[in-house]
């Protein structure tokens, strides 16, 4: 019975990851690039300034108070992005007509250092920058977003029995881990492919069992049915953040230094810090001072962790706070470690290389497939289904990453002018995939790989020297000005440009 | 090596493709209802506790189901255990759903 059931799921196991493996592929792909989409979207804006000193978190909120008291008297509400943590790296403000907490912002203005002033936002060219490619992750693109959220959740679905079934395939599971055995051809993909599943098998099963939290009641709408008998609005009403409006009460009544309620935040929140407040009908007897606490120092990942104070007394109205426990609290902190927004400089750095990882199990296993098939029928089969895998393997293991390269250029070569550069930064990335597939089905296997792993190592190193042409905010200029998250951008690239470099060589060494 | 001994026909295998994921989402629809509107029964203030503690765990079930599919000796089996397994989860449905 037991050899029975461990065959039976490494069947399973490979079925499963040949049905679905390149999209998950890309899915890993874009996720893992996706830990970094605020730095590498920056560096897909040259326009913008460099990162410079900014002011501490109370300084600003003074400079931002001073400004808006002498600029946006009578609006709506008033907003002010502290540079606290990543998710905000300059200080800015906006303002507009409505008092509704996240309300459209007719101003909005961003404070220069160098200048000690605030100015108008610089408009950098069009983009949607890699947060456009990191939201394929979970909805793929050219396709409308139910069905690409229908579709990932269904490859996540058989990522989750892909990764069961491989652990119980594995008969050693611990034993093996320490096997490797090189240049043996078929086992030693074998080998790697266990290896690099096992290392970071906590991480994968985390961030796909996680995964499949985000869209839940889509995929399994059971309980909204019963309980909530379908209203899904009442559902995600109680569960979510509702936008706090608030009547004006017509009459003036002072407004307390902003600072007061930044310097109270920790107070509250237990140590956490704001990094955004939003002022509501600023000078009016009713006016609420709302503080959102910064995203990166929970792991819970919820919508709703508010301070609502008055904004003439400086009274506390309201603390609305994140679920910690229960099932709440669950949703809440597997979204913070999927998404990891909490993570600092090195525990990103280890989300990025678990995932660079999940994208090398992926690929390895689908690589062992077809030099396991070799083996058995004999050197080149040119049956259908083994020919299309193999297509499939070298256009997209070696082909996306190589396309992505492309994405990059795209948004250094097409002028910041053009009116559809935005989209066309994505076409240019599905052409060049489309490309590698078709390269890869027009060539002999082994030379198709060659190729493609010399693609991805020569347009992988092109994108840092495209940079040096293109704008100013390649190495020469982004190291000595230590700004490191740009520098970082170009500096991964030349990682990767060496990483596939090694593919190549190795691959050709190995086809001889 | 890791092969299947047992010849198994196309239409073993698609039968049991289909249970995987038509019968086994039934089943995990099912057995994340019963679960909520047991929860809004022990509860009813915490509806959205019930909505989301059934979902979270439903994945759990379907990924069970999923590999039982593939274990069982015939298709057949796997149907027939998919219905059994749903018996229990349905009745809990009709007799606590509000």
């Amino acid at each position: 019975m037991k050899e029975g059931f461990r065959q039976s799921m490494a069947w399973l196991h490979t079925w499963l990851g040949l049905s679905v493996g390149w999209v998950l592929y890309f899915i890993f792909v874009t996720g893992t690039l996706g830990y970094f989409y605020i730095e590498v979207d920056r560096w897909m804006r040259p326009e913008l300034p460099l990162q410079g000193a900014q002011p501490a978190a109370l300084e600003a909120t003074r400079l931002a108070d001073a400004y808006l008291r002498a600029n946006a008297q009578g609006a709506g509400h008033w907003s002010v992005e502290l540079p606290v943590g990543r998710q905000h790296n300059v200080l800015e403000v906006t303002w507009g007509e409505g008092s509704s907490l996240f309300g459209r912002a007719s101003a909005h203005k961003v404070y220069s250092p160098e200048d000690a002033a605030f100015a108008d936002p610089i408009m950098p060219r069009e983009t949607q920058g890699l947060y456009g490619l990191y939201r394929m992750h979970w909805k793929l693109h050219y396709v409308p977003q139910q069905l690409g959220v229908l579709i990932v959740g269904v490859c996540t679905m058989i990522m989750l029995v892909g990764l069961v079934t491989g652990v119980v395939a594995h008969k050693k599971i611990f034993a093996d881990f320490f096997t490797f055995r090189p240049s043996k051809g078929q086992r030693s993909w074998l080998d790697f492919h266990n290896l690099v599943s096992v290392l970071a098998l906590p991480f994968f099963v985390m961030i796909t069992y996680s995964g499949l939290i985000f869209y839940m009641e889509t995929y399994v709408p059971a309980g909204i049915d019963t309980v909530y008998r379908g209203d899904t609005r009442a559902y995600y009403g109680d569960i979510e953040a509702v936008d706090m409006d608030v009547k004006a009460a017509g009459y003036a009544a002072p407004l307390l230094p902003l600072e007061t309620f930044v310097k109270a935040a920790p107070e509250h929140w237990g140590g956490g810090h704001a990094d955004h407040l939003i002022v509501q009908h600023p000078g009016d007897a009713n006016a609420r001072v709302v503080l959102l606490h910064a995203g990166d120092e929970t792991v819970l990942r919820d919508v709703t962790e508010f301070l609502v104070f008055n904004a003439a007394t400086g009274a506390l109205i309201e603390k609305i706070s994140a679920a910690e426990t229960g099932p709440r609290g669950a949703r809440s902190v597997l979204f913070g470690l999927h998404e990891g927004i909490f993570a600092d400089t090195v525990l990103r750095w280890l989300y990025f290389a678990s995932g660079l990882m999940g994208c090398a199990m992926i690929a390895t296993g689908l690589v062992l497939w077809t030099t396991k098939r070799r083996v058995r029928q004999g050197h080149n089969p040119s049956h259908f289904g083994f020919r299309l895998v193999e297509c499939l393997n070298i256009g997209t293991i070696a082909g996306l990453p190589a396309a992505i390269a492309v994405f990059l250029l795209a948004n250094r070569l097409i002028p910041a002018d053009v009116a559809v550069r935005q989209a066309w930064e994505f076409h240019a990335l599905f052409i060049a995939w489309g490309v590698a597939l078709a390269y890869a089905a027009l060539q002999p296997v082994a030379r198709a790989w060659t190729h493609e792993l010399y693609a991805a190592t020569g347009l992988c190193a092109l994108v840092p020297l495209v940079n040096i042409f293109t704008t100013e905010r390649h190495l020469g200029v982004t190291i000595p000005a230590g700004d490191w998250a740009l520098a970082g951008v170009d500096l991964t690239l030349i990682g990767f440009t060496l990483f596939f470099a090694a593919c190549a060589v190795v691959q050709k060494r190995q086809r001889t | 090596m890791s092969h299947r001994r047992r010849p198994v026909s196309r239409w073993s295998v698609a039968a049991r493709c289909v249970a995987a994921a038509v019968g086994g989402y039934a089943l995990t629809y099912l057995v994340t209802a019963a679960i909520a509107v047991a929860m809004m029964a022990a509860s009813p203030d915490d509806r959205s506790d019930a909505v989301l503690l059934s979902s979270e765990v439903s994945f759990i079930v379907w990924a069970v189901a999923i590999m039982a599919c593939f274990y069982a000796r015939t298709a057949l089996r796997a149907w027939i255990g998919l219905v059994l397994a749903g018996v229990l989860p349905a009745i809990v449905v009709f007799a606590l759903s509000p």
